[in-house]
Parts: structure tokens; C-alpha cells; sequence
């Protein structure tokens, strides 16, 4: 059944992309990711354009995250002391990104930032996961405890001021970090239509320190507020959010996330992270292979203005 | 003197009678308003046309019809990628101003047949004749047909079925009554879309008539592009109450407990 999309004014397929947003909600749910960063490039591989995708997509992972959330927050593993510091800077940095975003896309180099942004970003970080992850998971197969705790291990960012506590992720850690964090995941997140929970748990867990059992809830509320508050952002000022693309994304995404949950906590914590790394990797190779292999076509078409 | 001056104007009369205007057009289309609406895949339209004698005149054996569709006009940039320290980067851009996001050139055969190269230029039959105003540098002006640009605009165009050169979409079904097939693809620009009849008899213009079909967004469709538009915040609030009922009621539907 073909459907017609407003903004993106072009014709799709209603069950092909329902069953992207379920695919992709599957994953987002499994491991407390918004998921753009697979979302997003499907969009484009379908034909819409990268600004229409980016900024459509935010409002497919806020109502993922969303669902995900309230899973989480009736498990009691949500952190929100530690979500809404978080949160303080991740504003900041998604209005700083719309604003880049728009000035990128005059220039006619949006596609290139996006592309090159996703190939460092996911290569670097997934190789970081899966490395980690195997580690962890050598450890336990050789009866050792899987994630190494040393609270006597201070980094450099240990000693910064502005100390706060965060109760339910038994954490004791600066302001300072826990605000750069956030503005970076909204930064990142406005510019590549991605909710930067893939970006925002390994850091959690390697800069904080934030235990496994609270991370992914806390992630998925702070995805949730940066993504709801991007879609507003880039409908006012891009006016290239579409609605029915995004609604045909959430129903598919919120059903997908459900499931996702439950086989996520289901799963070892570093085995889980070991998938979550091989896939992040995987769209970053892919990603690099697109910047690298000489397209098919090397000239493309850019809508400037009417009349 | 008088009776003179009567014999004259007869003859003017009849010297400004050219061969040309021995026939004109009658045209109708099928549909003059194309409605995008929810399932809108493209449509096909069929445009009726007959050719009349004037007075006194008589058909000629044999005629050829050249339908050319225009649709609204747009800037539109063509991107060059070029690879640069091993990535393919957009290097090098050409704008082309106020061209037909639609154009369509439909004929009884192909244009090349029908009229001698001078006269297809002159009167923009063919894509390769269509005047495409581009800015190269500080200048604005068409280019040959084949310049790199200007050919992949063309050829990317094609690729969507919005520009096409058919010379078999005009058909004659008597010698003087023809039916030509306009193919709307399903991204179709919303805008007017002039339409230009022109009738050939041995090579030369013989009469020329014009229409219009105007497409437009129809119902929810239109509504939702001029809410995007015209009130943006309040769009974008609407997209994210969408959202959280969205994620609330999947989490209520799916309660384990």
C-alpha cells in the first residue's frame, strides 16, 4: 500500500517502512538506544532526503524512547537525578546543532558532515565497544567477576568541583562532565537525526562509572527529552519534519522497542554490549565504504528555491 | 479607385491567409486538476485533440503533433562529487535558475524527424533544445546540450520521470483527431503546468495552440504541508504530543503485569 508523504513529497511504501520502525524500535528497546543511527540511513537508502530523514526521525526516537522509558522507570532503573542533569546541557547542545545543521545545509556540505561524522563516530566508538565487551566477556569464561569495579581508580575529571551524588547509580562524581556529556549527545544528536544513546551509554559507563542496571533507563530519558525537543526545534525553524513519516515510524518503533526490552534484559550486560558494538561498527564501515567507493552517480540535484 | 481600394484590401486579406493558418487546434484534456491525496502514485493523463481546416482550406495528408508539458519552476543546484584525500566530496555546483522541475515532450515520432534542426532550436523542441538557464560564473545562460551539467540534470530528471523526450506518446487516430499520453510521476511538483500544442505539416510550424493542467495537494495532504509551513512551533509540538501518546500507549498496551 503506497502512501504519500507531505514534507517529504514523495510516495512509499506503508509496510515497508512500518517495518523499519519495527526492526529498528526492536533494537532501540534491546539496547536502550534511540536507534536514528540505523533509521536514519534506511530513510535515505528509500529515496527521502538526508534534512527531511534527520529531522523526521527525531520524532520516531522520542516516541521509542519514550515507550522504553516508562519500561524502565515502573523497573525502578532510571536514574532522574542524574537523566535531568544530563539533560541541562543536552538542550544547549541540540539548539547549537539545529543552528549548525541549517548553516551546513546553505553550504551544500550537510551530506558530507553527516556521512563523515557517522564513519568516525560509530568505528570509533564500536571498535571501543567490542573490545571492551570481549574482554569482559574473557573474563567471566575464566570465572572472573565480568565488569571490573575499582573505586579506588580516579581519573583526571575525579577532581573536578561541583560534586554531586547520584543515589541510585551509586555514583560520586563533578557536574562538570555530566553537563559536557549532555551537550555533546544533543550536539551530535540534532546533526545526524540520532538520539546518541549509542554514544551515551558507553560513556556512561566508562566516564561515570554509572552501573549497568541504570544506564540504559537514564539513557532512554535523556533521548527521549533531546529528541522531543529537536523535533519541535526542527519544525520551527527547517519546517522539514514529517509528521505522517514520523507517525508511521513511532507506531512501528514503540511495538519494536517493547519486545526489544524484554530480550535485552534477558542478555548479559557485556554480551550485550558486545552486539551493540558489532553493530555500531557495522553502519560506520558501511558508512566509510559510501565516502570511499566512487558513487554510481557523481553528480546529484539539490532543491535551491521556488520560481 | 474605390472598387481598387476594395480588390486590395481582399488581397491583403488573403496574403496574410498564409498556408500556416490553413488549419488550427482544438484540444481538451482529460483532467485539468490533478489531486496528490494520500495514494497518489502518479497519474496518467490523455490530451484530445482535433485538427480543424479553416474556411476554404483543405487537410493536408499528413501532419506531426508536438505536445511539450512544463511544469512549475524551480532553482535547482546540480553537485558534482569529485574524490578528495580518498572521499567523494560535492566540488563543484551549477545553478540552474527557474527550470521546469517537469518537462515533458511528447510527438507523433521522434522530434528529429519532424523539423529541420534551426526550427527545433528556435521553437525549444527536444530536451536538448529547451532553453535550461544555468549561472556559470558571473554569467547566466544556456550551454550546449552535451555540457557535463547539463546533461546529467537532464539525465538525473529522466531518472525520476520528470523529464521525458517520447516519440511515440502522440497518437493519431484519424488523420486529423491525435491523442497524446502525459505520465505524472509520484513527486510531481504542485503548480501550474502550461501545456504547448504545436502541429507540423512538411517541417514547418502549421498552427499552434495552448492549455494548462494544474496540480495541487488535496485534503490531509495539504494540511499538513501548510501547518509545517505557516506555523512551525506548533507543528513541531504536535509532532512530539504524537510521540509520547504514541510510547504511552504501546507501554500500556504491552504491561506484562
Amino acid at each position: 500500500m503506497q502512501i504519500y508523504l507531505p514534507i517529504a513529497d514523495l510516495s512509499v511504501n506503508v509496510f515497508l517502512v512500518l517495518g523499519m520502525g519495527l526492526a529498528v524500535g526492536y533494537m532501540s528497546g534491546m539496547f536502550g538506544i534511540g536507534g536514528g543511527f540505523l533509521m536514519t540511513p534506511l530513510l535515505i537508502f528509500i529515496g527521502i532526503s538526508p534534512a527531511v530523514a534527520v529531522a523526521s526521525v527525531t520524532g520516531h526516537i522520542a516516541a521509542s524512547s519514550f515507550s522504553g522509558a516508562i519500561n524502565y522507570w515502573n523497573r525502578r532503573a532510571i536514574d532522574l537525578a542524574l537523566a535531568l542533569m544530563l539533560l541541562a546541557g543536552g538542550i544547549v547542545g541540540t539548539a547549537t546543532g539545529v543552528w549548525l545543521f541549517t548553516t551546513l545545509r546553505a553550504l551544500d556540505q550537510l551530506d558530507l558532515i553527516i556521512g563523515l561524522s557517522y564513519v568516525t563516530l560509530l568505528t570509533v566508538v564500536g571498535a571501543i565497544m567490542i573490545n571492551e565487551s570481549v574482554r569482559a566477556i574473557a573474563r567471566a569464561h575464566h570465572g572472573m567477576p565480568a565488569t571490573v569495579r575499582r573505586p579506588g581508580s580516579h581519573t583526571w575529571f575525579h577532581g573536578l568541583p561541583f560534586k554531586l551524588r547520584f543515589k541510585r547509580s551509586k555514583i560520586y562524581v563533578s557536574a562538570i562532565p555530566v553537563l559536557a556529556i549532555g551537550f555533546v549527545i544533543g550536539f551530535v544528536g540534532a546533526i545526524m537525526g540520532i538520539g546518541g544513546g549509542f554514544l551515551l551509554v558507553p560513556m556512561l559507563i566508562y566516564f561515570l562509572r554509572v552501573p549497568t542496571a541504570t544506564v540504559i533507563g537514564t539513557s532512554m530519558v535523556l533521548t527521549f527529552v533531546t529528541m522531543a525537543s529537536a523535533t519541535v526545534m526542527h519544525a520551527a525553524t527547517n519546517h522539514l519534519v514529517d509528521a505522517l513519516l514520523a507517525l508511521i515510524l513511532m507506531v512501528g518503533g514503540v511495538v519494536g522497542a517493547q519486545f526489544g526490552a524484554r530480550t535485552g534484559q534477558k542478555m548479559r550486560g557485556e554480551r550485550l554490549r558486545l552486539l551493540l558494538g558489532i553493530l555500531v561498527f557495522a553502519v560506520g564501515l558501511r558508512f566509510a565504504y559510501e565516502l570511499g567507493v566512487k558513487p554510481e552517480d557523481l553528480y546529484s540535484i539539490r532543491h535551491v528555491g521556488d520560481g | 479607385m474605390l472598387r481598387l481600394a476594395f480588390l486590395l484590401v481582399v488581397l491583403a486579406i488573403g496574403g496574410a491567409a498564409r498556408p500556416a493558418d490553413a488549419e488550427q487546434l482544438v484540444v481538451s484534456l482529460s483532467n485539468q486538476r490533478v489531486a496528490i491525496t494520500s495514494n497518489f502514485i502518479g497519474e496518467q493523463l490523455v490530451l484530445f485533440g482535433t485538427i480543424e481546416p479553416t474556411a476554404g482550406a483543405a487537410l493536408r495528408p499528413s501532419y506531426d503533433l508536438v505536445v511539450t508539458v512544463v511544469g512549475p519552476r524551480q532553482t535547482l543546484r546540480t553537485r558534482r562529487k569529485q574524490r578528495v584525500l580518498g572521499i567523494w566530496v560535492n566540488v563543484d555546483s551549477r545553478e540552474f535558475l527557474r527550470v521546469p522541475v517537469y518537462l515533458a515532450i511528447l510527438s507523433n515520432r521522434p522530434v528529429a524527424q519532424i523539423a529541420p534542426p534551426d526550427t527545433l532550436r528556435r521553437l525549444q523542441i527536444g530536451l536538448a533544445n529547451f532553453l535550461l538557464t544555468q549561472r556559470i560564473g558571473p554569467d547566466i545562460a544556456d550551454t550546449v546540450s552535451d555540457d557535463p551539467f547539463r546533461k546529467a540534470f537532464v539525465h538525473l530528471q529522466g531518472d525520476h520521470g520528470l523529464y521525458s523526450e517520447a516519440g511515440n506518446a502522440v497518437t493519431f487516430l484519424t488523420p486529423a483527431v491525435f491523442r497524446a499520453t502525459i505520465a505524472l510521476p509520484a513527486d510531481a511538483p504542485v503548480g501550474p503546468y502550461p501545456i504547448d500544442v504545436k502541429l507540423f505539416a512538411d517541417g514547418k510550424l502549421a498552427a499552434r495552440t495552448n492549455t494548462a493542467l494544474q496540480v495541487t495537494k488535496a485534503g490531509f495532504e495539504q494540511y499538513v504541508a501548510d501547518a509545517a509551513r505557516d506555523h512551525g512551533l506548533l507543528y513541531g509540538f504536535t509532532t512530539m504530543f504524537m510521540a509520547l501518546l504514541t510510547g504511552w500507549f504501546a507501554s500500556v498496551v504491552f504491561r506484562r503485569d
